[in-house]
């Protein structure tokens, strides 16, 4: 065996000769590479490194601003000017640095420590001294640059939000890039420290608002100035991102939502255009575009009320009465009523070993389906529910959209939860009790909405069962406003409901808002028929308890969840709100009102607009 | 395993001496080029030493264990270098984030580096049979492939074009050497070129930009550009005698990217010259001769092939290094053995030495 080894071993040895042939080629080329740049091109180099040096200018484009439907400037941007010193330049003069201070009103000494600190920063590159000056010091710089040797005056573009908070959550904010989020694949045309949308639209829409950056190659002198530019390439503006948004409206939904937290969306029933989407408490996003400071990111960070969280699409509750609109389809459908079935309610109803309670005292009486809507009796659809069953009822909430995202292009939006006896045994282990079926009746129990997934579902109800996508961008405009992209409505589903269910239930909610003892009449407007509903999503069990008027009595943080969706006008519907004012008690109380003052604001404006478009001519 | 007294009788002195000669030239210029920075934590050279003594003692217990042995687990520890890659691209996927590194306290460890070894081990395991006459056909080459595509995907993945480059080098050069038919050889050449145009039509348009850029970095005067414009003057502006110790003003300024790692022979360049690079690739040509001798005069295929995989490995990375920081060749990111800053990579190039000195002190025995 080992003499064939050798034998073989001597076959490989030819293949070494080729093997160093190759290396010593490859090394003897690096050696005239160097030779070529260290001997031939040696001097020239040596002069760039000396007199150097090349230093890259970065010019950044300009984000695309965000604009209403109407063209009303929401986002845009700001310059903003920074101040730079150069250490070297100063040489130490102790007298010129608190003249400096005082200038531009910087506490005593941080400058001293700022130009002294010479282990973090490299010789002759310019400190900056502090950023977003006001036009007042921008003056008395200007006025006084010639005195102060090493003074670099810079200007940046700032984001800045026209209406401070207004709409804050579906604008977004910007942030600065993360080192993480760099070494990204996707993030490989950013430089570190760039702007980028984090939240709601400007997050959404990044691509198209934050055009291409630019920069240069400069060559500089020792001293940092700049000899002559070497290569640069222009920075290309974003794209403006035309909202749906009405910003008048929008701004009348923020009045009327004024002290309270919450959730208020508005929108086209026949196109799925949100005209208004707010989400109570809000933030300014204009203190993220800054360097926010770690005190202001926690305080909005563990603030109870979230305020960072756009409610609309993440926040989950329980529907409260808002879903007898589910379950009365559902039993409608499945036959197993019809409109004349009659329930009676005497204020409580026992089932199994526990006493379930309408909210009205005393009940209802007897009252057939239209009435039951109307005066939203918790006793009638308990018995309504037992008839139909928990699956059924999860089928036609599914249906309208229940239980899975809407779609819409915003970040971080939730599903919630259409609980069915198959989910449960499932996750929970153990079979679906009948008395749950009554809780969810009313829409209460596991159930977990979003508010746009009930804007969705009235929405649908209006306009004879389409399921529109919420969207909130209109189009995508170049800088000279050239249309280049649309986003047309886009029709998801289409229910499969009678249309003979649909005009009972359309009914019903008209009367809920228009007949006397209509849990809605806090909606009732002169000239225009409105539909709604009403609901109370419970906090805790224990409000159940509490009388109507008593619920002032309850810790806020225990008072229920108040609802309120509806559409207008009735005949032709145009507008769809739906509003959540959190532990705001009584849905009829508490929202009904909030969304008056919203559908009576759109219409003012449909004939404010009208109007002057009318004078003009 | 049998220790035998002979066995330091023949210990490789000469191909130790060079390793250790280029590594403390590497430490000197490390701590000439990082030892101003000021960072929180120990120094980047006290680090760098402490590795190499890692790897000093990581290489001889390399070297002392019988290499046939190696031979009977080559799969295991193939297997489990791959193991490792995994694990590291599901926590990518999990954190959402490309990595090439394990955190361990305050250690980072970049399981590719140690695949380069476990592959070359693989590869001498399968080649170890002689070939047919003609040399090894198509037909023996499937497993090779797949046991290549395998790290190289992953790798890729991380993304780290560098590393998968090497390891593409050194399967090529394996191949060569063990003798392959030209007609074999033609059609994976062939093969390879024509998959190019399918693939680049399955990049993003991103990714081609990258690709385009990296072809030629002078599109993108403020990212690739800029660096390599700077490498440039930093080698050139050291002439024949360069500026000295601790002189280099491209790296002490900041002008050099990544001047401890990928870059570092441009800031050795700047301080030394001409002639300091010429001495520095002397004693690599050097290393590479013995290394290649150790090879020539194993006493088996698996030996020779293991030492000719190791030598193949140094070589492509200090060729592409060095080519890629004078602008020979693209900048795809490979570290210059004993002299770029890092763990991992100083660790398994000692474990190369490590399998070198094996087979070089057991030639004789039988």
């Amino acid at each position: 065996m080992m003499e064939l080894n050798t034998q073989r071993m001597e076959e490989l040895k030819r293949r070494y000769k080729y093997f160093l042939v190759f290396v010593i080629g490859a090394f003897l080329l690096i050696l005239c590479q160097l030779w070529n740049l260290q001997i031939i091109k040696g001097n020239e180099y040596r002069r760039l490194s000396e007199n150097n040096r090349i230093r890259i200018r970065e010019k950044p484009a300009i984000r695309g601003m965000l604009v209403d439907r109407n063209g009303n400037i929401l986002a845009h941007n700001r310059p903003c000017y920074e101040v730079y010193l150069i250490a070297e330049d100063i040489k130490g003069d102790q007298e010129l640095i608190q003249r400096i201070e005082a200038l531009l009103k910087l506490p005593q000494g941080e400058l001293r420590d700022k130009l002294n600190d010479r282990k973090r920063r490299v010789p002759f590159r310019p400190i900056k001294i502090k950023s977003d000056i006001d036009w007042e010091e921008l003056a008395l710089l200007e006025f006084n640059k010639v005195h102060i040797p090493g003074l670099i005056l810079d200007v940046k573009f700032r984001r800045a939000y026209n209406y401070g908070d207004l709409a804050s959550h579906l604008l977004g904010y910007l942030g600065e890039l993360s080192e993480d989020e760099l070494k990204r694949e996707r993030s490989s045309s950013y430089r570190l420290g760039a702007m980028v949308g984090k939240f709601g639209v400007e997050c959404q829409w990044e691509d198209d608002l934050r055009g291409k950056d630019g920069g240069e190659q400069i060559e500089v002198d020792a001293l940092g100035r700049e000899i002559k530019p070497l290569k640069r390439i222009e920075p290309f503006p974003g794209n403006n991102v035309v909202l749906t948004i009405d910003l008048d409206l929008q701004k009348a939904a923020e009045e009327a939502f004024e002290g309270k937290n919450g959730v208020l969306i508005a929108m086209n029933p026949n196109t799925g255009y949100l005209l208004a989407m707010l989400s109570k408490p809000s933030f300014n996003p204009e203190i993220f575009a800054k360097n926010i400071s770690f005190e202001e990111w926690k305080s909005l960070m563990e603030d109870p009320n979230h305020p960072l969280q756009n409610k609309g699409i993440q926040g989950l509750y329980p529907p409260g009465s808002v879903f007898k609109i589910i379950t009365a389809i559902a039993a409608l459908e499945s036959k197993v009523i019809t409109p004349n079935t009659q329930f009676s309610c005497s204020g409580t109803f026992n089932y199994g070993n526990r006493e379930f309670r309408c909210w009205k005292d005393g009940g209802h009486g007897v009252l057939s389906l239209h009435r039951a809507i109307v005066e939203s009796c918790d006793i009638y659809f308990y018995q309504v529910g037992l008839k139909v069953g928990v699956d059924r009822i999860a089928h036609y909430a599914n249906l309208f959209g229940l239980g899975k995202k809407t779609g819409i292009r915003l970040p971080y939006e939730k599903a919630g939860l259409v609980p069915t006896s198959s989910w449960k045994k499932k996750f929970l282990g153990v079979p679906w009790y009948s008395g749950e079926t009554l809780s969810l009746a009313v829409g209460q129990g596991y159930l977990a909405v979003t508010p746009i997934q009930l804007l969705v579902l009235i929405s649908a109800i209006a306009n004879g069962g389409k399921i529109y996508l919420p969207q909130v961008v209109e189009r995508v405009e170049d800088m000279s406003r050239n249309t280049l992209k649309t986003y047309p409505p886009i029709e998801v589903g289409r229910i499969n409901v009678s249309e003979e269910t649909l005009h009972i239930i359309q009914d019903a909610l008209k009367g809920a808002v228009n007949e006397p003892g209509g849990t809605g009449g806090a909606c009732a407007l002169k000239d225009i028929k409105v539909a709604g509903k009403t609901g109370t999503a419970q906090v805790v069990r224990i409000s159940r308890y509490f009388r109507r008027g008593d619920m002032n009595r309850l810790p806020h943080q225990l008072r229920d969840h108040a609802w309120f969706v509806a559409y207008a006008p009735f005949e032709n519907p145009e507008i769809a709100v739906v509003v959540l004012v959190e532990h705001g008690g009584y849905g009829g109380a508490a929202a009904a009102p909030i969304a008056k003052k919203v559908i009576e604001k759109y219409f003012n404006l449909k004939q404010e607009r009208c109007f002057k478009l009318v004078q003009k001519r | 395993m049998m220790i035998d007294r002979r066995l330091f009788a023949h210990f490789d002195w000469r191909i130790l001496g060079l390793t250790l000669a280029i590594a403390i030239m590497g430490l000197l210029n490390l701590y000439s080029i990082t030892s101003n920075i000021e960072q929180g934590g120990t120094p980047i050279y006290t680090k760098q030493i402490l590795w190499l003594f890692i790897g000093l003692v990581i290489m001889v217990f390399v070297a002392f264990i019988e290499y046939r042995l190696y031979s009977d687990f080559a799969y295991i520890i193939y297997t489990l270098s791959i193991l490792f890659l995994i694990i590291l691209l599901a926590y990518g996927m999990v954190t959402s984030g490309a990595q090439r590194w394990f955190k361990i306290g305050g250690l980072s460890i970049q399981p590719s580096e140690f695949v380069k070894i476990t592959f070359i081990i693989t590869m001498a395991k399968i080649f170890q049979q002689p070939p047919q006459k003609g040399g090894y056909s198509l037909k023996d080459l499937p497993l090779p492939f797949f046991l290549l595509a395998l790290p190289v995907v992953m790798i890729l993945k991380q993304p780290d074009l560098g590393t998968a480059v090497i390891l593409v080098l050194v399967f090529f050069s394996i191949l060569l050497f063990i003798k392959i038919r030209w007609s074999s050889l033609l059609v994976i050449l062939l093969g390879g070129t024509s998959l190019i145009p399918l693939l680049w039509n399955f990049l993003k348009d991103y990714q081609k930009q990258r690709v385009i850029t990296f072809l030629n970095p002078d599109l993108d005067p403020l990212g690739a550009g800029y660096h390599l414009i700077q490498s440039k003057i930093a080698v050139g502006s050291g002439g024949l005698i360069g500026k000295g110790f601790m002189k280099g003003t491209q790296c002490k300024l900041g002008f050099l990217p990544e001047q401890h790692t990928d870059f570092i022979f441009s800031a050795f360049s700047e301080e030394w010259g001409l002639l300091g690079s010429i001495f520095l690739i002397t004693l690599y040509t050097f290393l590479i001769i013995y290394g290649l001798r150790i090879s020539i005069q194993s006493k088996d295929r698996f030996g020779a092939i293991i030492s000719f995989g190791v030598v193949s490995m140094l070589f492509w990375h200090t060729f592409i290094n060095m080519a890629m920081v004078l602008g020979i060749l693209p900048v795809v990111g490979v570290p210059l053995p004993f002299f770029s800053y890092g763990g991992s990579f100083l660790i398994s190039t000692m474990i190369g030495i490590g399998l070198l000195i094996n087979v070089s002190m057991r030639r004789y025995l039988f």
